[in-house]
C-alpha cells in the first residue's frame, strides 16, 4: 500500500473513484505476500501489483465492475488448476486470493 | 476518513493496522487501529471491534498480515463459532520500515544507501567527519548523522531487531572497533564490517584488546563483509551485502565471505 499512497492521492484529488486490491492469502508459491497492493480508478488508470504480471489485468476488469455495481467488495482466486477462477493463472503454480473493495473509506 | 488517517500514519512510520471485513456479514467494512490512539471505523459489531482490534495490535508488534476468523459479535473459540457465520477479516499490518545504520561515510556507502532505498529499509548514515558526512553527498539517506558510534548506538541501539542492520564500511580503527561494540550490545539481526581479509585479521586483535573475544560474539560479525560474488564497484559491492542481509535473515546457507577463504576479488 505504501508504494501507491501517492497514485491514490492524486486520484482522490482529481475525485476519481478507485477500486484497491489485496493479497490477503497465498497458497503454495505466490509472486507478491498478502498485503501486496494496486488500484484501478473509474478511467482504468492502474498503479501498484498484486503478482508478477500474471493475473493484473484480469484484476483491472474485475475492479471496474466493481466499481460500475457498487459492490461492496469481494474475495476473488487467482490458481493454476482451478476450474472456477478466470482464464488467467499464475504460471509459478500458485493460487492467489485478492480482496477487492471500492476505497470508499 | 480511514484512508487520510492510514496514509499519514503509514507515511509518519507510525505503526497502524487496518482490518477488513473479507467475507460474511459486512464484507468491506473496515476499522484502523493503532497503539494508543483511538480506533477508526467498525466492522460492523462493537464487541467484533474490540477483539479484532485487540487481535490486531498483537499482529501488529509482530509484524505480521494474516487472515483472521470470528463470530459476528466477535466470538474465537470453536464452540461459540459453531451455528454462526464466520466473519473473515484481514489484518494488515503496517510496521515502521526496518533500519540501516551504516557507519562510514564513503563511497561504497552511497551506493549501499541506495539500495537499501530500494529494498524499504529507513537509511541513517554515521559518520564523525563533517566534510564527508552531508546529506548533499547522501541525498538517498533518511539521516546523515555528523558524530560517533557510541552515542548513536547507545539511543538508537534498544530500537533495533532482528529485522534491522548495522553496516560497518569505515576501516578506520578509532570508528569500527566502537561502532562494532556499539552493535554487539544490540539485538539487531545483522551486522556487517568491510574490510580485506588482512583487514579483518588485525581487526580480531583489536577486538581482543577491548575485550571482544567470546566467539559467539564474533559469530555476528560477518566480516568481510558481504557475500563472496567476486563483486568489484560499490554498487555490485552493495547488492552483495544486501543479499547477505536477506539470506541471513531467512535462514539460508548463502556463500558469505565471512565463511570463505581466498580473494574477495576476481
Amino acid at each position: 500500500m505504501r508504494e501507491i499512497l501517492g497514485d491514490i492521492d492524486r486520484w482522490r484529488a482529481q475525485h476519481k473513484r478507485i477500486a484497491v486490491a489485496r493479497v490477503v492469502d497465498i497458497e503454495g508459491s505466490g509472486p507478491r505476500d498478502p498485503g501486496a497492493a494496486m488500484a484501478v480508478n473509474e478511467d482504468g488508470e492502474v498503479c501498484g501489483s498484486v503478482s508478477g504480471g500474471c493475473v493484473e489485468g484480469a484484476v483491472v476488469a474485475e475492479a471496474l465492475e466493481i466499481l460500475k455495481n457498487n459492490s461492496p467488495g469481494r474475495l476473488v482466486k487467482f490458481g493454476y488448476s482451478d476450474d472456477e477462477a478466470f482464464a488467467v493463472g499464475l504460471t509459478c503454480g500458485g493460487t492467489v486470493h485478492l480482496f477487492i473493495q471500492p476505497l470508499s473509506w | 476518513m480511514i484512508y487520510s488517517a492510514l496514509a499519514d500514519r503509514i507515511r509518519k512510520n507510525k505503526p497502524v493496522a487496518l482490518l477488513t471485513v473479507i467475507d460474511g456479514p459486512n464484507t468491506g467494512a473496515t476499522l484502523l487501529t493503532s497503539p494508543n490512539i483511538e480506533n477508526i471505523g467498525t466492522l460492523g459489531n462493537q464487541e467484533l471491534d474490540r477483539v479484532a482490534s485487540r487481535d490486531a495490535l498483537g499482529e501488529l508488534e509482530a509484524g505480521r498480515t494474516s487472515v483472521r476468523n470470528y463470530g459476528p459479535s466477535g466470538q474465537v473459540t470453536p464452540e461459540d463459532l459453531q451455528d454462526t457465520p464466520v466473519v473473515r477479516v484481514f489484518v494488515e499490518s503496517f510496521s515502521p520500515p526496518p533500519q540501516m545504520i551504516i557507519f562510514g561515510a564513503v563511497d561504497f556507502t552511497a551506493a549501499l544507501a541506495r539500495v537499501a532505498k530500494v529494498l524499504g529499509y529507513y537509511v541513517v548514515v554515521c559518520d564523525a567527519r563533517e566534510v564527508f558526512a552531508t546529506a548533499r553527498r547522501f541525498p538517498m539517506a533518511d539521516e546523515v548523522l555528523v558524530t560517533w558510534p557510541t552515542p548513536v548506538l547507545t539511543e538508537r541501539g534498544p530500537n533495533l531487531g532482528a529485522r534491522d542492520a548495522i553496516c560497518i564500511l569505515t576501516h578506520d580503527p578509532k570508528f569500527d572497533v566502537p561502532a562494532i561494540q556499539g552493535a554487539l550490545a544490540t539485538s539487531v539481526g545483522y551486522i556487517g564490517v568491510m574490510g580485506s581479509r588482512k583487514t579483518h585479521a588485525t581487526r580480531l586483535e583489536r577486538l581482543a584488546e577491548v575485550g571482544i573475544t567470546k566467539s559467539q560474539d564474533l559469530a555476528r560479525l560477518m566480516s568481510p563483509i558481504g557475500l563472496d560474488i567476486g563483486s568489484r564497484t560499490p554498487e555490485e559491492t552493495a547488492i552483495s551485502i544486501c543479499a547477505e542481509i536477506i539470506g541471513k535473515r531467512v535462514g539460508r546457507n548463502v556463500p558469505s565471505l565471512a565463511n570463505s577463504e581466498g580473494p574477495i576479488h576476481q
